[in-house]
């Protein structure tokens, strides 16, 4: 946390930068481009709060559809904040405090008449450690189905079960043990199942935070090529702590540091041109 | 520099060696401190355990006494051709008495003879009387009868009272001791497993007194306390844990179950005197007011225990849960309490172990009541095993004694049950 906050001590060079200057300043002005054509979701204004602090200050950021936007950062620059907000996750915490507008496809997710149940169910979550139900592979995968009345029958509801596994592409190593307890899985199975758990639902989009940070090399690079196929059919935002993932999944990154969005841009452009000292200081892994 | 660091070094693990002795004496010591505490836990333990069972085994064996009995119809007060309510309303009693007058005609004394009679026991008139009435034929025959020896008489039969203790000292005399000699040379005693401890009421008599009402009323009132605490100390801790704010009111609530929990159990009972019978009007030493009064007491356990059992439940499968779109009382109800069950249920367990060792708070609502029936529900009067402790212990008679370390065996018994049930339950759930 020291050198993030006092990011000139790596170069005398520069221009000395504090962020603190910006968070005074809560109009700062996001560098790159933060808004697309055709946005699945649309944050504007964002501030979020715990109790007295601030986590989330003034972001606006599109989600563009069927894309996979990265969300990076050091610890605690709120990217994950963010991306909880996206599904209303934050609700759960009871001295959370969000403001600013956020739509998927147009509509207020915050507004007066928007259910969370639904809203979930539309925007589904991957959380950073696997944390399938302590139920079998089958109701794990069901669940989500099941509550919401997707399936009518048995023979609907082991389609989909399969569908879902197939996508997460699971089910040729779990298809002989349905009914196993999904927690006797190895981690990046595990978490696959819960990738499948997320589909089940047919959400539009899909919030993952830090999906591999739990899993070896091996089932991450397993899950990186899941998300890549999954972006035919959703929208993908996804936090990660390694900058070669984000390169490698996502077609926009956006940095996020102390609670403010500094700059989004093509991830391309990002990696190789970043135009804000802080992105820069960030990927060339000054600070992190 | 080399040199003195060397120097140094030698210096600091010469003085590491020697603290070492030291150091791991007071290990050593430290060692022994907690043997001796578990030792002395232990003696304890076993003490009180041979103490309660060396005197409660004997309780479990009835003496029997083999006397020939002449069932004559005029002693008895019948004529000829009498109904069952005639048979039933016989005086047993004198036909007894001549009988034993018979055997020893030596007690010829007024006290001589009353000690003769106390050699079996008071019930035994309706020992006969029961055979009597499952085979008429016996009026009018001189037939051997199996009677229920009297404690007294009992307890030396079962060698707890010698007759080298000074006669002042027992309650059999020397007289009733030299007929139980010959009684037992003559093959006319015998030892029997004692049902009637498990099949009757309360007595005056301790060889007539049994733990029915009281394991009837142990259980009736176990099941009011369970069916009330259970249900509603779970759903105010989920209440509590899941969906209630955080604020004043809240921490107020929760300050005041951790306290309700340490309030002494006879409070409990003077509110049940006050608020259920004499304001409500609900029966008085009945399972039900017991049942309630005891679910007082154990509910600040259940909410507690269920409340650590529901925050014990890791956040990511609540986060899970909502993640896939489910209301919060989906998650709670789908996949938080079952996870938490086995807390909840070993909360339960131990709450109802509590109650059902609970004694104060029922003697202020009046089961401490002497009962010889057995209870047919929650609203009929009843004791329950405690509080038939605590009334035997109070008794004189040295048979009481033996039926009180008895009593607790079998609470004792039940505790262990239960508490092996709280852990299988605990298991069973685990491995799920």
């Amino acid at each position: 946390m020291d050198r993030v906050e006092r990011p000139e001590a790596g170069g005398a060079t520069k221009r000395p930068l504090d962020i603190r200057e910006h968070v005074e300043q809560a109009d700062y002005q996001t560098i790159g481009a933060p808004f697309v054509t055709d946005p699945k979701m649309t944050a504007r204004n964002v501030n979020v709060y715990y109790g007295d602090k601030q986590a989330i200050t003034n972001v606006s950021l599109d989600v563009g559809r069927n894309e996979v936007i990265a969300m990076i950062g050091p610890s605690g620059c709120g990217k994950s904040t963010f991306l909880r907000t996206l599904n209303r996750m934050n609700d759960i915490i009871p001295i959370c405090r969000v403001s600013g507008d956020i739509t998927l496809d147009g509509e207020d997710i915050y507004g007066a008449e928007q259910d969370t149940v639904l809203l979930r169910a539309r925007v589904g979550m991957v959380f950073q450690k696997p944390n399938p139900f302590p139920k079998s592979i089958y109701e794990n995968v069901a669940y989500g189905p099941r509550i919401h009345g997707l399936a009518h029958n048995k023979a609907e509801m082991d389609e989909i079960v399969e569908d879902s596994l197939r996508r997460a592409s699971l089910f040729n190593e779990v298809k002989d043990q349905l009914d196993k307890p999904g927690t006797g899985l190895s981690g990046g199975q595990q978490q696959r199942l819960c990738i499948a758990r997320a589909i089940a639902v047919s959400p539009e989009v899909i919030l993952m935070d830090e999906p591999c940070s739990a899993l070896d090399p091996i089932a991450t690079a397993r899950i990186e090529e899941l998300i890549d196929e999954l972006r035919e059919n959703y929208t993908i935002a996804i936090v990660t702590h390694s900058m070669q993932q984000a390169a490698r999944v996502s077609q926009r990154t956006a940095y996020f540091h102390l609670g403010m969005l500094i700059e989004v841009g093509e991830t391309k452009q990002v990696f190789t041109m970043p135009r804000h000292e802080l992105t820069e200081n960030y990927i060339t892994g000054r600070f992190g | 520099m080399n040199n003195t660091n060397e120097q140094r070094s030698s210096r600091a693990s010469l003085a590491i060696q020697a603290s070492l002795k030291k150091r791991y004496a007071r290990e050593r010591r430290f060692q022994w401190y907690g043997r001796v505490a578990v030792i002395i836990g232990f003696t304890f333990l076993f003490v009180l355990l041979f103490d309660i069972i060396s005197k409660g085994t004997p309780a479990f064996t009835q003496q029997y006494i083999r006397v020939t009995v002449n069932l004559d119809p005029a002693e008895l007060g019948l004529e000829p051709g009498a109904s069952r309510e005639q048979m039933f309303a016989a005086d047993y009693l004198s036909p007894i008495r001549s009988s034993l007058r018979a055997m020893f005609p030596d007690a010829s004394s007024r006290k001589d003879k009353q000690s003769l009679y106390r050699l079996v026991s008071a019930g035994a008139e309706y020992n006969v009387r029961d055979q009597v009435l499952a085979d008429p034929g016996l009026i009018g025959q001189t037939s051997e009868i199996w009677l229920r020896a009297h404690s007294e008489a009992g307890s030396y039969l079962k060698g707890q009272v010698g007759a080298d203790t000074p006669e002042a000292d027992r309650r059999v005399n020397d007289l009733q001791i030299a007929w139980l000699d010959r009684l037992r040379a003559e093959g006319r005693t015998e030892s029997r497993f004692n049902t009637t401890f498990f099949t009757q009421g309360d007595s005056r008599e301790p060889e007539m007194a049994g733990i029915k009402v009281a394991l009837y009323g142990s259980f009736f009132t176990l099941l009011v306390t369970f069916v009330i605490a259970f249900p509603i100390g779970v759903a105010a801790a989920i209440y509590l844990e899941e969906f209630a704010p955080r604020n004043r009111i809240t921490d107020l609530i929760e300050i005041n179950i951790n306290n309700l929990a340490a309030v002494p159990s006879i409070v409990f009972g003077l509110l049940g005197l006050a608020v259920f019978i004499n304001f409500f009007g609900l029966p008085r030493s009945a399972p039900l007011v017991g049942g309630i009064v005891l679910s007082l007491i154990t509910l600040p356990t259940i909410i507690i225990t269920s409340r650590a059992a529901i925050q014990a439940v890791s956040p990511s499968i609540r986060q899970a849960a909502l993640g896939v779109g489910a209301s919060k009382l989906q998650t709670v109800v789908h996949h938080v309490l079952p996870v938490a069950m086995p807390g909840i249920l070993t909360g339960a367990i131990i709450g109802m172990a509590q109650a059902l060792g609970e004694t104060a708070p029922l003697l202020m609502i009046g089961m401490v009541a002497f009962i010889m029936d057995a209870p047919a529900g929650v609203s009929d009067a009843a004791t329950v095993l405690p509080v038939q402790i605590f009334l035997w212990a109070d008794s004189p008679e040295r048979g009481f004694t033996e039926k009180t370390s008895a009593a607790i065996m079998v609470l004792m018994g039940f505790l262990i049950v239960m508490n092996a049930l709280a852990i299988y339950l605990r298991r069973h759930f685990e491995q799920k």
